[in-house]
């Protein structure tokens, strides 16, 4: 069983049914927090259906760019002999 | 006995017995040693217990509270865990050494007095440094020796720090921090937040753990960051620093990750990152912040050990660590992936898993302190964990790239231990109210709400959306990364050259000095002795010359030798020590 959904997400012949079934769970996700009640709401963020998506893919591309950029642009990635 | 046997005294003892057990004994005594010390934490009776006077201080061996049990509980699990994925190794070296580094970290979690709290974090810093050396090749020793160099320099600023403390407050005993910061408390607080690795005193954290062996490194990644964050919610509640250092901290390893090619470096970072959640809930300082930096740090023991389990299990079984050189994993290796992948999700905070119910309890504690930006700034770190964690490194590991390597699944023992670490990582997100009982506050948090759920889960997915559309710039590239041990690693070499060209020419001017004067003088006076030599001394001498030569090179055998017995000398040292303290206080 687990060798056979391991295997659902590793092998390419899956590649059409893996990408509906990730872009069905991402409609779902902002579905449900459109229709989640919101009792605790002390920032202006928590009021907002689907801030949380918008927040998740922002943060996500900020941190991949910014590191990259300090990472080339910054020196901080060296060849694996700096110390040597 | 009383009503507590202390667990450090278990481990001491099944430390000093596993060289003389062999074969099947040895197996049941090194899980028999942490089932006792789970039983002993169990059933602990809070309170104050081997009191005495030392060098007329106060020292108290061991305070039972709620504090320091939630830890310890948490620290006898792990060794288990731990002992299981070590099972098949042949040699015990390993085995005593992590023996002493879990006893050492329960010293200092018991601790009552600055004293025996610096006692056992030296032996803390000693015995896990034992791990890194064991793998054997350069590149580890050079990162043990480093590794050992820092925690002593942190060793000394917390002696430096409690001798003053000692002397200003005439006590030495380990608690709240009152009254204004002073030299003491800061040399203090700086030692403490080295151990939990806070920039810019992070980076020999990341540098050793990727170099220790793949068991050696499961224990690293438990003990150490979180005794310093237990130590620090100990002392340092409510501290504003942290606060910040914190975000700053949960944001500083996101960042490395993502320029990170070495799989145990990557999650090593990740243990920066998370540790940074704990060092921020404790500068928070409310009951609930406290309550969620304890809870997020024993979920992040089970989860982290997870994880490096599994990257363990992969270079156990391919001999390889850098991400460039994996890939296409999964098809021989499926459990594994399946084991990971619940840590993976245990960190990234998924719901009906671990991080779930603890890492949220310090955001929303950031929350209720009216603190928006480091709720917002932990949030976008929650992001970055999942981003690497959960989906860069297990895609370029266990799938992406067919690297061509058709592994075999790790060892028996080794898959148990993950199972167990990863059921314990279910439990607790599942069924949190158990953890929840042994947080040191009332715990007033309901993580499974709807919008908490949808909320969490819309973050997560949708980094996943950025990480599926911005694959390419994430590939791993052949480098490593340069991080504050540039300062030692480079500056090392400026004292060297310190050493080779200015010392060096004064030492030549020294000798050429002496060989003109000075031997002129030592050849008339050697002469004159000669003469005077000649004779029955002669033979005297040479026989006292021989056996200092053979006595020196027995001694050069056993100094250069093996280090392993430098680990149980030490650990009988401690032992030895502790009966002492025993005898002396009955």
């Amino acid at each position: 069983m687990i060798a056979r959904v391991v295997n659902f997400f590793g092998d390419p012949k899956y590649a059409k049914p893996r990408r509906l079934l990730f872009y069905a769970v991402l409609v779902l996700i902002v579905v449900a927090d459109f229709l989640a009640p919101r009792v605790h709401t002390e920032y202006l963020w928590e009021r907002l259906p689907g801030w949380s998506a918008l927040y998740g893919f922002g943060a996500c591309v900020l941190i991949i760019f910014v590191s990259k950029f300090l990472g080339h642009q910054g020196k901080l990635m060296r060849r694996e002999d700096y110390y040597d | 006995m009383t009503e507590f046997l202390h667990p450090t005294v278990l481990f001491l003892i099944g430390a000093v017995l596993i060289p003389v057990l062999n074969g099947l004994l040895r197996k049941i005594w090194l899980l028999l040693v942490p089932v006792l010390a789970i039983i002993s934490v169990a059933t602990a009776t809070p309170g104050d217990y081997g009191s005495l006077r030392f060098l007329g201080q106060e020292i108290l061996i061991a305070r039972v509270d709620k504090l320091s049990l939630v830890f310890a509980t948490v620290f006898t699990i792990m060794s288990l865990i731990g002992m299981i994925y070590a099972l098949h190794l042949k040699r015990g070296d390993q085995h005593v050494a992590a023996f002493a580094y879990v006893g050492s970290a329960l010293g200092v979690v018991f601790a009552g007095d600055y004293l025996t709290l610096f006692l056992f974090w030296e032996g803390m810093a000693f015995a896990s440094a034992y791990l890194i050396f064991a793998k054997r090749d350069q590149a580890a020793a050079r990162a043990g020796f480093r590794y050992l160099m820092v925690h002593l320099t942190g060793g000394v600023a917390l002696l430096a720090g409690i001798v003053i403390y000692g002397a200003a407050n005439g006590s030495v005993l380990f608690g709240p921090v009152e009254g204004a910061m002073g030299v003491a408390t800061y040399l203090i607080l700086a030692a403490f937040m080295l151990n939990a690795a806070v920039p810019p005193l992070n980076a020999w954290l990341t540098d050793a753990y990727p170099e220790a062996t793949v068991t050696g490194a499961v224990f690293m990644s438990a003990f150490t960051t979180k005794t310093a964050v237990y130590v620090l919610a100990r002392a340092f509640p409510g501290t504003e620093l942290l606060v910040w250092l914190g975000t700053a901290m949960a944001i500083y390893g996101v960042i490395y990750a993502v320029l990170e090619n070495d799989c145990r470096r990557l999650l090593a970072y990740h243990i920066v990152s998370q540790v940074g959640y704990m060092v921020a809930g404790v500068g928070i300082g409310t009951e609930m912040a406290v309550n969620g930096a304890a809870s997020h740090a024993f979920a992040h023991i089970l989860y982290k050990a997870l994880l490096f389990m599994g990257a363990g299990a992969v270079i156990y079984v391919t001999g390889r660590r850098k991400l460039t050189e994996l890939g296409g994993l999964y098809r021989t290796m499926p459990l594994t992936v399946a084991l990971y992948m619940i840590g993976a999700f245990a960190i990234s905070a998924f719901p009906f898993f671990s991080g779930f119910v603890s890492k949220s309890m310090v955001v929303a504690a950031a929350g209720y302190d009216h603190r928006a930006w480091v709720m917002l700034l932990l949030t976008l770190a929650s992001s970055g964990t999942f981003l690497h964690t959960g989906l860069k490194l297990p895609y370029y590991m266990f799938f992406a790239k067919d690297s061509g390597l058709r592994p075999p699944e790790p060892p028996r023992n080794m898959l148990i231990a993950m199972s167990i670490a990863a059921a314990l990582c279910i439990g607790i997100g599942v069924y949190p109210a158990p953890l929840y009982a042994l947080l040191p506050h009332e715990v007033d948090f309901v993580p499974y709400t709807a919008q908490h759920v949808t909320e969490s889960l819309g973050i997560l997915m949708f980094t996943a959306l950025g990480f599926v559309l911005f694959l390419k710039s994430l590939d791993p590239e052949k480098t490593i990364s340069l991080d504050t041990d540039w300062v030692y690693r480079k500056g090392a070499r400026a004292f060297m050259w310190v050493a080779d060209v200015p010392v060096a020419r004064f030492e030549q001017a020294v000798s050429r000095f002496s060989e003109t004067v000075g031997l002129r003088f030592l050849h008339r006076s050697a002469n004159a002795s000669l003469r005077a030599d000649l004779g029955g001394v002669d033979a005297v001498v040479n026989g006292v010359a021989s056996t200092i030569l053979q006595g020196g090179r027995r001694l050069r055998r056993v100094q250069t030798g093996i280090v392993s017995q430098y680990a149980v000398a030490m650990v009988a040292g401690v032992v030895a020590a502790i009966a002492v303290y025993a005898v002396v206080w009955q």
